[in-house]
């Protein structure tokens, strides 16, 4: 009953935080992203084990899907995207909002395929090595793209403006982003509670104990990591959407930007737990907004302090700091060291 | 009684040892087959072969007659061939009830079955197997801080959740208490006449295995020595003189 309420409480929050903030509307939105990201991150991150470094290519990839799939469904791609173009090229209302939502779903359908397909081949990897595997596909990707002249090649991509009123803008895209939030979290607290969630912790916990007891790891290891990434590209079709246009390098496959940020705010509110990456996303959005505000030209500086703190004090972030101090409000007992027990 | 694991001419090498050599063996379905040799005699590496945690260099394995010394690990467990390790490898970080049920069997599952919520009479179940092994009051600890034999024992009742048709165990009394060693005994012995499990045991405590097993294999420097009933085993001089130089 408590939850309950706490919940709808919670709900009433987030569809009134963009009325009561009006002039945060962008942050806000910023905010859901960041937390969607690191929920994601964390499903094989935290909860599998795998900690990957390329995330960020479902992202970029997911933004440049659905613009593809948008400008595709009305004009000749290759020739929107030519940079020489001199002919205007309008998109009306309905073919605005039917291209975002089909490019939007479009996009997450597509990482999601992708993701399979690449963990087919970096899910031999362990450890630093599928790190850095998953980190080298999201580098070739930028690349690969930003010489693709029919995408638009180094310039990227400049999609159609929201249609009507910037502030009614702003409200589409926070409440986008809002809703794939709230879905995923609903998504994850449902599948972390089922046998599928349990093996995969087992995959984390001892990936080789769990292949012994014949635990389909590698179908399960796909199966998470596309469900992350249908996640990501939903979010990155949406911030195409938002940003109106996009280039490949700093924007769409931004690998030491939101591909490390994610990471971060994973560690900073704790791993292979429901609440650390949204605790982590808020406190780590919060921190950058106060240090881009005030420490102008120190901002990085005091980021990579923040990492570096992080990294080397607090792996377990928050939500484990919390879990070690008090395990009973987490449903961890501990054997009392009574030492009658058996000798080893 | 038919055989159910057929070892023909198996060898293994790591690098220049010669872990196991031109090894040949069979384990009788429904029975309780003892492995044992000095330290280092290669009876672990045997293992592995057998359930395909690593390539052989000849020879071959057969399972209920099917050739599976190509198998992957994973694949060789879900056709309900299943081992313990001596190491013994439980989720610590999990509680008792938890690891029972990740130990699920996954072979009797469909995919989607995954995505469901375990049923109530999966907790009987994993209550019903932790009271067997004795576990019962310590449930719901975290299992990383049970002792290395309750470890051991809650992951001889995770092999069992997992109904595998022959479980391969590693030295299942080693770290046990002496005093609950003979409990112990008794509960694989039930396991093989209750649930019907094939077991094949290492074991380098004499007088358990010579208590348990109907037959008895015995390695030394890789090479099969001797075999036979639990009495020849204990009247052959050369398993008396391979212990004897061991120690
Ligand atoms: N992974 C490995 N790499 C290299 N050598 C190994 C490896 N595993 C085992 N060996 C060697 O192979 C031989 C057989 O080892 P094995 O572990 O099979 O013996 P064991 O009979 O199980 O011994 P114990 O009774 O001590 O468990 C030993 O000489 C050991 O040092
Ligand atoms: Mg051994």
């Amino acid at each position: 009953m408590k939850k309950t309420i706490f919940y709808v409480l919670l709900l009433i929050f987030i569809t009134a935080a963009p009325f009561m903030f009006p002039a945060f509307r962008t942050q806000l939105a910023t905010l859901w992203l960041m937390i969607v990201v690191s929920m994601t991150w964390d499903m094989t991150g935290g909860q599998m084990g795998y900690n990957s470094l390329g995330n960020i290519f479902f992202y970029g990839t997911g933004m440049y899907v659905a613009a593809i799939i948008c400008i595709g469904l009305v004009h000749d791609v290759g020739i929107y995207n030519d940079a020489s173009r001199s002919e205007i090229m309008k998109f009306t209302d309905t073919q605005y909002f039917v291209g975002a939502i089909v490019g939007i779903i479009g996009a997450g359908i597509f990482c999601a395929i992708t993701a399979v397909i690449i963990g087919y081949v970096t899910f031999g990897l362990r450890g630093p090595y599928f790190a850095i595997g998953t980190l080298g596909v999201a580098i070739a990707a930028g690349e690969l793209v930003a010489n693709w002249e029919w995408v638009g090649g180094g310039q990227g991509i400049a999609l159609p403006v929201y249609p009507g009123d910037l502030d009614n803008g702003k409200l589409f895209f926070y409440f986008l982003f809002a809703v794939s939030g709230v879905v995923l979290f609903i998504f994850l607290k449902w599948l972390y509670g089922t046998r599928f969630g349990a093996a995969v912790n087992a995959i984390r916990d001892d990936e080789e104990k769990a292949e012994a007891m014949g635990i389909h790891t590698l179908r399960y290891k796909l199966t998470m990591w596309a469900l992350a990434a249908f996640f990501v590209g939903i979010v990155g079709g949406i911030s195409a959407f938002q940003l109106i246009h996009f280039e490949p390098l700093e924007t769409a496959y931004q690998t030491i930007n939101l591909g490390i940020f994610m990471v971060v705010c994973v560690l900073l509110g704790g791993k292979g737990t429901l609440w650390g990456p949204i605790v982590g996303a808020i406190l780590f959005h919060v921190i950058k907004e106060v240090t881009w505000n005030y420490l102008l030209g120190w901002q990085w500086v005091a980021l990579g302090a923040l990492i570096v703190v992080t990294v080397v004090y607090f792996q377990d972030g928050l939500m484990g700091w919390l879990m070690h101090k008090k395990p009973e409000w987490f449903g961890v007992r501990i054997e009392k060291k009574e030492s009658v027990g058996e000798a080893s | 009684m038919s055989t159910i694991i057929d070892v023909q001419g198996v060898s293994k090498s790591y690098g220049g040892v010669l872990a196991n050599t031109d090894i040949s063996m069979q384990v009788e379905k429904g029975g309780i087959t003892g492995l044992i040799g000095p330290n280092g005699s290669g009876k672990t590496t045997l293992f592995n072969s057998i359930v395909g945690y690593h390539p052989i260099d000849e020879g071959s394995i057969r399972f209920e007659g099917k050739e599976i010394s190509k198998l992957p690990v994973q694949s060789i467990a879900r056709l309900g061939l299943l081992r313990t390790f001596q190491q013994t490898r439980i989720y610590g970080a999990m509680n008792g009830v938890e690891n029972m049920l990740i130990s699920m069997p996954h072979r009797k599952m469909r995919f989607m079955d995954s995505f469901g919520k375990n049923s109530k009479a999966d907790y009987e179940r994993a209550d019903m197997l932790l009271d067997f092994v004795g576990l019962y009051e310590k449930r719901f600890l975290k299992s990383g801080s049970l002792s290395f034999g309750q470890q051991k024992l809650l992951e001889f009742a995770m092999a069992l959740m997992n109904e595998p048709t022959v479980l391969l165990l590693d030295e299942p009394t080693a770290g046990i208490n002496p005093t609950l060693i003979n409990g112990l005994i008794d509960r694989l012995k039930r396991a093989n006449t209750e649930f019907g499990i094939t077991l094949f045991i290492i074991e380098h405590n004499m007088r358990v295995i010579m208590n348990m097993a109907d037959k008895i294999y015995c390695l030394a420097h890789g090479k099969m020595l001797a075999s036979g009933t639990p009495g020849e085993i204990q009247g052959d001089q050369r398993v008396v003189d391979a212990y004897l130089g061991a120690h």
